[in-house]
């Protein structure tokens, strides 16, 4: 049997529910209700109240994205050094809230940090002040945080698990000492996980929705709140697929600048 | 007599299993000593001893009368030559034979004329802007030694640096190490578990079994008077046999007397007779001290392998001359081909280690 007919259903599959509705999304997005050509709805964006969604977006993905980095690294590192027994025991015990539902972790952080959940009910208990944690940036950021971490420290330690000891001992043996040694030698080795940890966090965070409406109540809206309510409250579909194709466009240069950067740390200088 | 490194009762185990006990030796100035064993018998991690990527439980590493047991890889005076070549994937060559260089913040105009001078050495001129992976096993391993020595080491570790080449390229390098160890003037130490890599290149070699020193001289020492049945048959094909050392200078293998050159290991005591397969010469039965029958013959190129029934021990003979399989044969040996060993007592003894 011909190997290419066997791609057949997937095909089928990535036409109906990729190509169509990517279609759907374009024409809503460049049509008005008459179904007239105009990018008034791209436009939009630039409106003080999206622009600001927006901009708030940016800004909580990067956030988390970085801490999730910082907290990433060192952890692939160990994982990395540990014995293959001990290991794969500590990357399950990491893996295993990532198999439960993304919803129901989300709303058990809001059990949480509610005002009176149960942080500030223990710390009631104790005679501290509560913390008013919920419906801020920084819990939109814990939540994010919380949910994608795994996904930046796998690539990472991935990569990292993927150097030949021996490439390390060289430097070593060349004079290398460990700070020179990391930044040398390991650093640049692990940009491609790097780089796959900061995409595969960066994007869901800048598109959610969900951790922005439970953690962040009504108060705080960003831009994936913004298209939902299109969608779902206002009805507006061409307003919500204009900002989608914004969306779009913020991460595929995301992307690109990320591949650039990738092909730089190849190293072809001298 | 100068010692460069030296190794004092270095013991090392891993979890439970020893890999070195209370081993000792020394390295002299300008050397190319071989460790020489199969795999397991401790010659890689006496190197990442020596390098730096192993402590040892117990001893000391000495070099040049100082103590550089607990001092890291990038502050001991030698460089490395990794198995697998260890070139740094991210970095051109030119980048990949700056890095010691860089590291120790080494002018431009230095570095630029180290790796021309480097390059040439290895018979690679203009290979500075290629990657790693562009080149050839060979040519990888050539910029693993640039790399190396562009340092200016004062001794060269080599772990298997041929193992994952072919058979021609591994030869062609054997006479380019040497080239190289006599252009820089350092000393060597080089790993292998190959005899004949090890017979070409070295001025010493050192051999090991189960973490004990086996024997230590020169190629033709090791090869003519091995001293023990274990670096007989690991050096070369050989015949041992267990015999019997009637007197001085005379042995009886297999119910025959003949005479040899060996003395000194008294009267009637058993022993392990080693006879190379080269120096069994074949002749007509009448001439032989042993009559045998031809049972094997292999075309080995050079030669003719040959196995001989005879006295109830297969002898394994070469020879230019072909005997055909079921011919008539006589077996002589010359006295001062014939190496007398001592038998060990147990087999725990057969590891252990022969002091020089």
């Amino acid at each position: 049997m011909n190997k290419k007919s066997l791609a057949f259903p997937y095909i089928l599959w990535a036409g109906a529910f990729i190509v169509i509705p990517l279609c759907m999304v374009f024409y809503y997005g460049m049509t008005d209700k008459t179904g007239a050509f105009t990018l008034s709805n791209i436009i939009t964006i630039a409106t003080a109240e999206h622009a600001k969604a927006l901009v708030l977006s940016i800004e909580l993905s990067l956030a988390s994205t970085a801490i999730c980095f910082f907290l990433a690294y060192p952890l692939a590192m160990i994982l990395t050094d540990m014995h293959v027994s001990t290991h794969s025991f500590v990357v399950l015990i990491f893996i295993l809230p990532m198999w439960m539902n993304f919803l129901l972790r989300t709303l058990a952080w809001q059990t949480l940090l509610e005002k009176t959940g149960v942080i500030n009910s223990i710390l009631q208990l104790i005679h501290l002040p509560g913390l008013d944690i919920i419906n801020t940036p920084g819990a939109i950021i814990l939540g994010m945080v919380y949910n994608f971490l795994p996904f930046m420290v796998l690539p990472i330690y991935n990569a990292l698990s993927k150097i030949d000891t021996n490439v390390i001992n060289a430097a070593r043996d060349l004079g290398a000492n460990g700070m020179q040694t990391f930044f040398r030698i390991i650093f640049p080795l692990s940009l491609p996980g790097i780089i796959s940890g900061i995409t595969m966090v960066f994007i869901p965070a800048l598109t959610t929705f969900v951790i922005s409406t439970l953690l962040g109540g009504s108060k705080i809206l960003l831009i994936g709140n913004v298209i939902e309510q299109e969608f779902t409250q206002t009805g507006n579909w061409h307003l919500g697929s204009g900002l989608s194709i914004v969306l779009m466009i913020f991460i595929l240069i995301n992307m690109v600048a990320e591949a650039v950067f990738d092909r730089e740390g190849e190293g072809t200088r001298l | 007599m100068h010692k460069l490194i030296d190794l004092q009762h270095i013991t090392k185990a891993f979890d439970q299993n020893i890999v070195l006990d209370d081993m000792s030796l020394y390295i002299r100035e300008n050397e190319f000593l071989t460790l020489l064993g199969p795999s397991g018998c401790g010659k890689t991690t006496t190197l990442r001893i020596i390098g730096g990527f192993e402590s040892p439980d117990k001893g000391q590493v000495i070099f040049d009368g100082t103590d550089i047991t607990s001092r890291p890889p990038n502050r001991r005076p030698l460089n490395t030559v990794f198995q697998k070549y260890a070139l740094f994937p991210h970095m051109n060559i030119g980048e990949n034979i700056a890095f010691g260089l860089r590291i120790k913040n080494k002018s431009r105009a230095y570095i630029r004329d180290k790796i021309n001078y480097a390059l040439k050495l290895v018979n690679l001129d203009g290979y500075e802007k290629r990657m790693p992976d562009s080149l050839s096993g060979g040519q990888q391993q050539r910029i693993a030694i640039a790399r190396a020595i562009v340092n200016e080491p004062r001794v060269l570790l080599l772990d298997e640096p041929l193992g994952a080449l072919d058979l021609k390229l591994r030869q062609d390098m054997q006479y380019e190490l040497i080239r190289l160890k006599n252009e820089l003037g350092i000393t060597f130490i080089y790993v292998t578990h190959d005899q004949e890599e090890a017979l070409t290149m070295s001025d010493t070699i050192v051999v090991m079994n189960q973490g004990y020193i086996q024997q230590i001289g020169t190629p033709e020492r090791i090869y003519n008077e091995p001293e023990n049945a274990f670096v007989a048959d690991f050096i070369g094909d050989s015949n041992i046999i267990g015999g019997i050392m009637i007197r001085d200078e005379l042995v009886e293998i297999l119910g025959t007397r003949f005479p040899c050159v060996d003395t000194g290991f008294g009267q009637n005591r058993p022993v392990d007779v080693v006879i190379r397969p080269e120096d069994v010469e074949l002749t007509s039965p009448q001439q032989g001290i042993l009559q045998g029958i031809v049972s094997h013959v292999i075309f080995k190129g050079v030669h003719y392998e040959m196995e001989v029934m005879a006295s109830g021990f297969e002898w394994l003979v070469q020879s230019t001359k072909m005997f055909s399989v079921g011919t008539q044969v006589g077996l002589y040996v010359e006295p001062f081909n014939i190496q007398i060993m001592n038998k060990p007592t147990s087999e725990d003894e057969e590891a252990i280690g022969v002091n020089e």
